[in-house]
């Protein structure tokens, strides 16, 4: 195998069962691919953070393996964790100490020289646009700052595998776009990324892999594409004049009244919207504005994440 | 990492906990530097004056490499249970979990810099003392080497401790319990040859018996155990427990779910 067919991240049967009994991971495997921005989603207690706590060694593993660009994480420790930078979901910086000099120290951690770590510490959290608070103490920071100074700090190693475990959480639109633009110029760049966010949308945009666990399984995991692409059904919301007492039929779609100047429309997604349109204008309904009620990956993930659970009632009820 | 990697991790880990002692100084070096000033004013100046002479020198120049040592001994402890148990709680520990570090690169981080703090403590009172009493240094590589190694010894000890520390209250139970009764019954105010048996023999089990008296016979010269047996017990506590924290670290006790 070429070194750069070696793939960024293969999981290998990977179970954490918890000292309180509880089995955060059932067995999971799957690999991410050198280059890759990958989204790894899943409602709140599905594995995630304890998935991600095992690549970066703060957990240990019950049994199965993890493979950062072919460096197992259980036998060398040391050697898979100069590969991997990671941003997690809680502040864990001393917050008494300086952006500067924490971008600094993790460096040093790294055994990078304290003369290179200062340049890229400089690099990073220009950036990320914190050069200016870079004297002051981390604790003076606001939220969205903190989570941006955990991305430079991440980038001290100058990292092939980048793992940002919702890095965005509390963060508002705009700091959340320009992080979005600064990993997707690392993932340009050549970094692998992978991501867990609870906002689809950010998924949708920046991810081309995926996948969903919950309850501890992959219930899904394939390319962003062909996830979209097996949703049959949206939904759209249209704002209108009013509504009459009764809602038209309209063959291939369901109409539901939201109030009387709004109604759903759910539709399959090969029936066209022309039909929908001059449906409600027939009624003498006119439509003032129109939307998706929910983003598309979201529609898919709460699916999938309902039918696992579904099967799991009746595999238990069996 | 290799040598020359886990040098600059070292260094790292060591300027950044000397940075931090001095950041706090007024939390880290002057409250022992007072409550020294206050034993030698109460202990060495007004009760020692009616006390008279012990092994042949005044009581005030007797207590000094005591009051030095235990100055060196609850700083080295304290500094390193309250450092690392502190980035614990912050989880700035993760910072160094998830770097290449090896567990024994974080270990003597922590050790050098609270030994560090010990050493600076232990020099403050022994300057102050000097306001008080004339000291000459009888044997400087003995002083030295036991100071070394008593800060070494709680250093270690108090790691561990933060290790298995949950909370604050942890981390205070040790030195209010167990640290202050022992270093109080370690000979720092009395020649343990003043005791009568058992008292005499139950004193020869506290190790900080052999550090006080390591160090006042670097000082002074005199000593009521002999100097090869109190190093040779600073020693072991120092293998024994450098041993417990290396595998607390592998083990990920506290640390590492």
């Amino acid at each position: 195998m070429s070194p750069t067919s070696i793939p960024a991240l293969v999981v290998d049967n990977l179970r954490k069962t918890y000292g309180n009994g509880v089995e955060a991971l059932k067995g999971i495997s799957l690999t991410v691919q050198p280059g890759d921005f990958f989204a790894l989603l899943g409602p709140n207690g599905a594995g995630k953070s304890t998935l991600i706590g095992i690549l970066s060694s703060l957990v240990n593993a019950t049994s199965g393996d993890a493979q950062v660009f072919g460096v197992s994480v259980n036998r060398q420790r040391g050697k898979a964790m100069q590969l991997i930078g990671l941003v997690p979901q809680e502040i864990n910086f001393n917050q008494f100490e300086k952006p500067f000099d924490i971008c600094v120290n993790e460096a040093g951690f790294y055994g990078i020289p304290r003369k290179v770590a200062a340049e890229r510490a400089e690099k990073y959290l220009r950036e990320l646009r914190l050069w200016d608070k870079a004297q002051h103490q981390a604790r003076m920071l606001s939220g969205g700052m903190k989570r941006r100074l955990m991305i430079a700090r991440a980038m001290m190693n100058e990292p092939k595998l980048l793992i940002l475990d919702e890095p965005t959480a509390g963060v508002d639109i705009e700091i959340r776009r320009s992080m979005w633009q600064f990993v997707s110029g690392i993932n340009a760049a050549g970094t692998t990324v992978i991501l867990t966010t609870h906002y689809l949308e950010e998924a949708e945009q920046l991810c081309r892999n995926i996948a969903i666990i919950d309850h501890g399984t992959i219930v899904e995991n394939t390319s962003m594409k062909h996830l979209l692409a097996s949703l049959d059904v949206e939904t759209f919301v249209l704002d209108v004049n009013r509504l009459p007492a009764e809602l038209p039929a309209i063959p291939g779609i369901t109409l539901h009244r939201v109030d009387e100047h709004t109604v759903e429309a759910e539709m399959s997604r090969s029936h066209d919207l022309n039909s929908l349109f001059a449906g409600l204008s027939e009624h003498g309904v006119t439509v003032t504005s129109m939307r998706n009620k929910t983003n598309r990956l979201e529609e898919l993930f709460v699916r999938l994440v309902e039918n696992g659970r579904t099967k799991n009632h009746v595999e238990q009820a069996a | 990492m290799n040598g020359a990697a886990n040098l600059v991790a070292l260094n790292t880990l060591v300027r950044r906990e000397i940075v931090r002692i001095m950041r706090i100084w007024t939390q880290t070096l002057i409250p022992p530097a007072i409550t020294m000033t206050l034993y030698f004013v109460i202990f060495g100046k007004l009760i020692g004056s009616r006390i008279g002479q012990m092994h042949g020198f005044t009581y005030m120049q007797y207590i000094v490499p005591g009051l030095v040592m235990m100055s060196i001994i609850t700083n080295s402890y304290g500094n390193i249970s309250s450092s690392f148990f502190g980035a614990k709680f912050s989880r700035a520990v993760e910072e160094m979990l998830v770097s290449p570090m090896p567990n024994w690169v974080i270990l003597l981080g922590y050790v050098v810099g609270a030994v560090a703090r010990g050493l600076i403590v232990g020099g403050l009172v022994l300057l102050i003392a000097l306001f008080f009493t004339d000291l000459h240094v009888a044997h400087p590589l003995i002083t030295f080497l036991s100071v070394l190694l008593g800060a070494t010894v709680f250093s270690l000890a108090g790691f561990v401790n933060a290790v298995f520390a949950k909370k604050f209250d942890d981390i205070a139970l040790v030195p209010t319990f167990v640290l202050t009764p022992l270093t109080y019954l370690g000979g720092v105010f009395y020649s343990v040859d003043l005791l009568g048996e058992p008292w005499r023999s139950i004193s020869m089990v506290n190790p900080i018996l052999y550090m006080v008296n390591a160090f006042r016979f670097g000082v002074l010269g005199v000593s009521d155990v002999q100097i090869g047996v109190a190093f040779a017990v600073m020693l072991v506590f120092v293998v024994g427990l450098a041993g417990v924290a290396l595998h607390l670290l592998k083990r990920g006790v506290g640390l590492r779910s």
